[in-house]
């Protein structure tokens, strides 16, 4: 069966962070925003929610305005998904659709406006979270690209990186296998704990294959929660102060 | 088959079923945004006025992609005839008309199957708009572009809207080689020449005596 329309792979290069990564929304322009995005992605098990939350109490102290944003967190898509995902009647492609409505949802009702108003935005998770599910199950990886070209690349990405080892224990302790987290809907075989290994290993593959891509900054997610919200504050405090001094300068002439 | 609302599409599709099915040939009916995976989430979207284009086209193409696995992959597959009523298309016209970027609602409909005949009823706003009026149907806010703001009255944002979503399938006529069928004629003519276009695929031999006697 043939394909309504072949897409052509767009190769954009350098992206400008706080700008669309392809032709975006035309009738929500974005330029010169004040807002900062700022993206912690990593898999289950990685310390994000705590890293945030100590990052959110750090700028607060400082005067910055703060909101967070979380996947499948939206108001319009959140009972769906979890409908969905109980039901296991979502194949890849629904799956992939399913979240990318969540995260425009967000994206125009959250992400944007605080943007515009000068806020940083502190996401747990981000659309490259989406892309290594996708990448793993399989989906056209120019057609993933295509499809989140509406969204926004933030101003820093940091990647908790974790080994594959770590990154099992971790999740048994915490809260066990469920289904997706164990990639069930590929088949990849009946023992639950084999296929939750080969579906988290692909998946970190997945975020290794992005680094570059994407320019996620990588930190290693095995050392202490303290040890890495230091090196989290550095490198934001660097971007912070750099990003004022410029725009302090384009302001005075 | 495509075309605006009041374009008469459905009901050339009723006919167009009865047909198929009386020569033998199996078929289904889709329709537009009917499965039952993303009804919660237009429904609350819909219900608060939420919806912004971009998530109305997401949900739209999650209903698409859906309803492809479970409605029309599988009967294509068997051998049977699918009739949508209303196609990717519908996401290309009203999208854009909605100021979503054209290109990328094209890419995200990508995965689509190509469809062998794809039907355009071309009608003028005008007749749409008195079909609808007469049937005493009850403008909706985003069938009516009310989500724009362009007009606060519901049939003057209809005409507006509509107008807009026209220029697009003039647009798709060419870029995807729709046939059109002029909607403003009679039923019985309109569904002769769909007939006639659906033949030259199935080889269906048919006199217009035959034709008149169904539709009768």
């Amino acid at each position: 069966m043939n394909s309504l329309t072949s897409s052509s792979p767009d190769v954009e290069s350098t992206i400008r962070p706080g700008s669309y990564y392809g032709n975006g929304i035309p009738y929500l322009p974005i330029d010169g925003y004040p807002g900062k995005i700022i993206a912690i992605e990593g898999t289950d098990g990685v310390g994000r929610s705590t890293q945030i939350r100590l990052l959110r109490e750090w700028l607060e102290v400082q005067g910055y305005g703060v909101i967070e944003t979380g996947w499948t967190r939206s108001e319009l898509m959140q009972p769906t998904i979890e409908l969905a995902k109980a039901s296991n009647t979502l194949n890849k492609l629904t799956f992939v659709l399913l979240y990318a409505t969540d995260f425009a949802d967000r994206l125009e009702k959250e992400i944007i406006p605080a943007l515009k108003a000068g806020f940083i935005v502190l996401s747990d998770r981000y659309i490259y979270t989406a892309m290594a599910r996708a990448g793993v199950r399989g989906v056209d990886r120019t057609w993933m690209r295509n499809l989140y070209g509406f969204a926004i690349a933030p101003h820093l990405v940091f990647y908790l990186k974790i080994d594959e080892k770590t990154l099992i224990r971790r999740v048994l302790q915490s809260r066990g296998m469920d289904f997706w987290e164990s990639g069930m809907d590929m088949k990849l075989g009946d023992d639950i704990y084999e296929s939750f290994r080969a579906y988290q290993r692909s998946l970190l593959r997945e975020y290794t294959s992005m680094a570059d891509e994407f320019g996620f900054r990588v930190l290693d997610a095995r050392r202490k929660v303290e040890v890495i919200q230091d090196e989290l504050r550095r490198q934001i405090g660097a971007f912070l102060a750099e990003s004022e001094t410029s725009a302090a300068t384009t302001t005075t002439g | 088959m495509e075309g605006i609302d009041g374009s008469g599409k459905t009901t050339q599709l009723a006919l167009l079923a009865k047909w198929l099915s009386a020569a033998g040939h199996p078929v289904l009916v889709t329709e537009w945004n009917s499965s039952a995976l993303v009804k919660a989430a237009t429904k609350t979207g819909k219900k608060k006025n939420s919806l912004t284009p971009m998530t109305f086209s997401l949900l739209h193409a999650t209903d698409f992609a859906d309803r492809l696995l479970y409605n029309i992959v599988p009967p294509l597959k068997a051998g049977m005839i699918v009739l949508a009523d209303r196609y990717a298309y519908t996401a290309f016209a009203r999208d854009a008309a909605r100021g979503v970027d054209r290109r990328w609602v094209r890419e995200l409909y990508s995965f689509a199957v190509k469809p062998d005949l794809a039907v355009y009823f071309r009608v003028p706003i005008e007749v749409s708009t008195d079909r609808l009026m007469a049937r005493r149907v009850k403008l909706k806010f985003y069938e009516a572009g009310l989500d724009m703001g362009w007009s606060s009255n519901a049939v003057e944002s209809f005409r507006i809207f509509q107008g807009k979503v026209l220029d697009e399938y003039d647009r798709l006529v060419e870029e995807f080689g729709l046939s059109v069928v002029n909607a403003v004629g009679s039923i019985t003519e309109q569904q002769r020449t769909f007939r006639k276009l659906v033949s030259q695929h199935l080889q269906i031999e048919e006199t217009d005596e035959q034709l008149d006697e169904q539709l009768a």
